[in-house]
């Protein structure tokens, strides 16, 4: 099966200065692929370069092919469709991923209306909303109706992010991006949004790339896992692998950091 | 602006605000009321004489008469009127071309932004009223819409840098990267999430610079570049009652305290829109 995602020698660069070099790797239909590495690796950039939105100033070389179409180099405006159809991200911050001045309902049903048009099903204000209650109940969001008439600062920090999950969702992608989509939240809750998130994608066979900066929850969340460090690829392979049998220094330093933590959440009680 | 939002209010804050809400909007509401009642009826003939000369307020002239015998109050009146066209046409004149050179700017490649930016610095370093007064100059005479064309230009210089740094803070947002990956267009975007982000935030502005506008208008006039008579603006008033202002205060006083009560009046109506358009700060359910 030909990939969904497939990157090819990416580079970012901000002016003279590299930020992402020589990145491949590919993601398959369905495949959970984990993108770990410390804060400033580039992550983030090779996520948004992979989807052509790279902000300014930030320019991207080499290829990437998104539903087997060139990003690089492409015009916003072809971009916008393609975006629409096959991707979409869910970000760390819950507080900046929701419009505070929109009520929740209304800000799950703007996706869930543009994509309606688009595949040509029935974009009225009724079918709309039932779409809207029926992501809601999906992501795991008590009382929806209630949910659904509150604004972004009347609801808990989880609650915003399966809301915002419920927004990606409503984009039917067949590749979803989750650029630390727990790092903010308590421990208990990211347990909760782990578990919804893998269960969302095996039920509707989509592709995942996981970023993270933390190996257990990368492990608990993605099959195949590539290591970045300061913009470069450093090692990938299955997680079970990499993880057991780590090739490089560094990530084998990852995996001792887990370890002792780990460790002393034994000791501790 | 998220992190105001952050911070509670607490009921005697809210009290305090709809009670700023309620005083501006009776104040604005009864220079409404005056202005457009002046098209229909005024105690005087505002061009009449219609008593002595300097005459002191009593209840045939409430705020006295002019050098020329004319009744104040009536001119007063008309003066609402007029500074209500002025300061409306100003600004919506001034948010019309603002917001978009602001937007414009926002939305911008590196380079035509830092031109706009460039532009728009230059226009604001360019004192209002030395603006407005070039724009009337140029102009075949002066009149209350070139008036009120040209103050309005003057500052949607300020509404265009204001709406750009707004603007520009909105789009470092997760909600609009997302939904730009769903594919909204750049117009939906501006429609349904950048405008009523940055609306609070403008809208005092906005209302400021309707004070702004009254008050340049008034200076425009005091200088002979404003609307001419009978349709005296309360800057003409406070001109024509600078020569007798040591023998009849009260041809200035009485203007003065016209002016100064719109321009509060609006700024408090404006502060009370602000807090309801924010549902942070409403109360909560
Ligand atoms: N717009 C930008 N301009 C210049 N440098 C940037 C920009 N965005 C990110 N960077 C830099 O690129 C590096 C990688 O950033 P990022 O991909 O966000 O890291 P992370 O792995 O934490 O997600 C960081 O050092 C960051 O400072
Ligand atoms: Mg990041």
């Amino acid at each position: 099966m030909s990939p969904l995602l497939a990157i090819d020698g990416l580079s970012v660069h901000a002016g003279g200065q590299a930020l992402v070099s020589d990145v491949s790797f590919s993601v398959a239909p369905g495949e959970r692929l984990g993108l770990i590495g410390e804060s400033g690796s580039g992550k983030s950039l090779t996520a948004l370069a992979a989807i052509g939105l790279l902000a300014d100033g930030l320019s991207a070389s080499g290829s990437v092919l998104l539903d087997g179409r060139q990003v690089v180099g492409a015009r916003d405006r072809d971009l916008v469709a393609l975006r629409g159809t096959t991707a979409a991200v869910i970000f760390q911050e819950p507080l900046t991923a929701l419009d505070p001045l929109m009520k929740i309902g209304r800000q799950v049903a703007e996706p869930v209306r543009r994509r309606a048009r688009r595949d040509g099903r029935p974009a009225d204000e009724k079918s709309v909303m039932r779409e809207v209650m029926d992501l809601l109940d999906q992501v795991a969001l008590p009382q929806p109706d209630r949910i659904a008439k509150s604004w972004p600062h009347e609801i808990s920090g989880g609650q915003r992010q399966r809301a915002a999950i419920a927004m990606a969702l409503a984009c039917r992608p067949k590749l979803l991006i989750a650029d630390e989509p727990t790092t903010a939240l308590d421990v208990t809750t990211q347990a909760e949004i782990l578990k919804l998130l893998g269960q969302l994608v095996r039920e509707r066979n989509m592709a995942l790339l996981f970023i993270s900066h933390d190996l257990p929850v990368v492990a608990s969340a993605a099959d195949r896992v590539v290591v970045l460090r300061h913009g470069r690829i450093v090692e990938q392979g299955p997680v079970a692998k990499v993880f057991r049998e780590p090739a490089h220094d560094y990530t084998q330093s990852l995996v001792a950091a887990a370890r002792s933590f780990d460790d002393a959440l034994e000791i501790a009680p | 602006m998220t992190d105001t939002r952050l911070i509670a209010t607490s009921p005697e804050g809210r009290t305090r605000r709809s009670l700023t809400f309620t005083i501006g909007a009776v104040v604005v509401g009864l220079h409404l009321v005056i202005g457009l009642l002046t098209l229909f009826w005024a105690p005087y003939d505002p061009t009449a004489m219609s008593g002595g000369r300097l005459e002191a307020p009593s209840f045939a002239h409430l705020a006295g008469t002019d050098r020329l015998g004319r009744d104040l109050f009536t001119l007063i009146m008309i003066g609402s009127r007029i500074a209500l066209i002025v300061g409306t046409g100003a600004v919506i004149i001034g948010a019309a071309l603002g917001v978009t050179i602001g937007l414009l700017a926002a939305f911008a490649s590196k380079t035509l932004d830092d031109v706009l930016a460039a532009g728009l610095d230059i226009l604001i370093a360019f004192p209002t009223l030395l603006l407005a007064m070039l724009i009337v100059a140029s102009s075949d005479g002066a009149s209350l819409w070139t008036a009120v064309v040209a103050i309005g230009i003057a500052n949607s210089a300020i509404v265009a840098r204001l709406t750009r740094i707004l603007a520009k803070r909105v789009l470092r947002m997760d909600y609009i990267t997302a939904a730009r990956i769903s594919g909204t267009s750049w117009i939906r975007v501006v429609t349904i999430h950048i405008l009523p982000n940055i609306w609070p935030t403008l809208l005092v502005n906005l209302a400021l610079q309707f004070g702004l506008a009254v008050i340049a208008e008034a200076s425009l006039s005091y200088l002979g570049l404003g609307a001419p008579p009978p349709n005296a603006s309360w800057g003409r008033l406070l001109q024509e009652a600078q020569g007798t202002v040591y023998t009849a205060p009260f041809g200035a006083i009485a203007p003065g305290i016209a002016l100064v009560s719109l321009v509060i009046g609006i700024n408090l109506l404006a502060d009370g829109l602000r807090d309801i358009g924010d549902p942070t700060r409403r109360r909560r359910r």
